[in-house]
């Protein structure tokens, strides 16, 4: 189980590998859409690059409620 | 043994596992293929993600359809990733696009430039991407597309219809030029399946709710797996004198009226 800091890593790290955002600016309140310009595409990038690093499927239906950097953290939390 | 055995196949336009694509892809590997998948740009890295989740990793090479170097240089770049002397036995065409401006209602408002991008990408490229792949073909090869019944017009689906109705004409004309080669072309005409395409069709529930009450055989939305076994038939030997072909998959939608 990753912790909570290594989750947020982790996620930061794929944010910048998948859409060049800035690890720093990877915190939990930034809104991917309107914060970091990240659009559905990456979205369905960073998902799946998440069940590769975490084990964790986000799926379709989810993925829309995922709106800020927190929300994704803590759904990985919750079902890795 | 499988009906692929043997085969090499060309799939493009795999983008997530929700992909008919892709479910043509994982099914051609069961079947004994030798799969390589295409994809550009943003969503290339995507599809290298979604590669290694095939049975077995497929190599991915870059093919944006409306870049003529791409197209040119295809032959050539397959060869470096296929096994030393394959040939190409097959070519999936899972390729649309179509720009927002060009779809939902207010068809004959449409300018030119949104409407021809999606003939470009969506239609002519059945075309263009055929004969990039032909100095691979040995003395048979199948190519398949993937189209949505244009016979009819249906709701939000704009230009992007009319590009359909194109491309399967488009393979019609494909079929007659080159079945004296050995070439056959035949289109898929699946029903409404949630891929990513699907998606950004603005309003296209409606879709999904008129094949749940009125398929024959019942529909699911998220189910590929009959697309893809048929995009695999159709590339497989057992379809030796077909061409020029619409075969639906669409739970029987097509032969109804309501």
């Amino acid at each position: 189980m990753a912790s909570t800091a290594e989750i947020q890593s982790g996620l930061a790290e794929i944010l910048e590998e998948v859409a060049g955002v800035a690890p720093a600016d990877a915190t939990p309140e930034k809104s991917f859409t309107e914060d970091l310009d990240v659009d559905s595409l990456s979205m369905v990038e960073i998902a799946t690059a998440v069940e590769d690093k975490f084990g964790v499927a986000i799926p379709d239906d989810e993925l829309g409620g995922i709106k800020t950097v927190g929300d994704a953290i803590s759904f990985i939390e919750k079902n890795q | 043994m499988g009906i692929l055995e043997g085969k090499t196949v060309l799939i493009a336009g795999v983008l997530t596992e929700a992909s008919i694509a892709f479910s043509a892809a994982r099914i051609a590997q069961e079947q004994g293929a030798t799969v390589v998948l295409s994809n550009f740009g943003r969503a290339f890295s995507l599809c290298q993600r979604i590669a290694k989740r095939l049975p077995q990793e497929a190599a991915v090479v870059e093919l944006d359809v409306t870049n003529t170097e791409h197209l040119a240089t295809l032959a050539d770049r397959l060869r470096e990733v296929l096994p030393e002397g394959a040939q190409l036995d097959g070519v999936v065409h899972s390729i649309g696009f179509a720009p927002q401006e060009a779809m939902g209602e207010g068809f004959p408002e449409v300018a030119w430039e949104h409407a021809a991008t999606a003939f470009q990408v969506s239609t002519w490229s059945l075309a263009s991407l055929t004969q990039a792949c032909r100095p691979l073909f040995g003395e048979q090869a199948s190519v398949v597309g993937l189209t949505f019944d244009a016979t009819v017009a249906w709701p939000v689906y704009g230009w992007m219809g009319a590009a359909k109705a194109a491309l399967e004409s488009t393979s019609r004309y494909l079929a007659r030029e080159l079945g004296p080669d050995g070439v056959r072309v035949n289109l898929v005409a699946a029903g409404p399946l949630r891929t990513m395409a699907m998606k950004s069709i603005p309003g296209s529930k409606q879709f999904e709710e008129a094949w749940e009450t009125k398929a024959p055989l019942g529909w699911s939305v998220t189910d590929t797996e009959p697309s893809g076994k048929a995009i695999v038939a159709l590339l497989s030997d057992w379809f030796p004198a077909t061409t020029g072909e619409i075969v639906h998959v669409d739970g029987g939608f097509h032969a109804v009226g309501v």
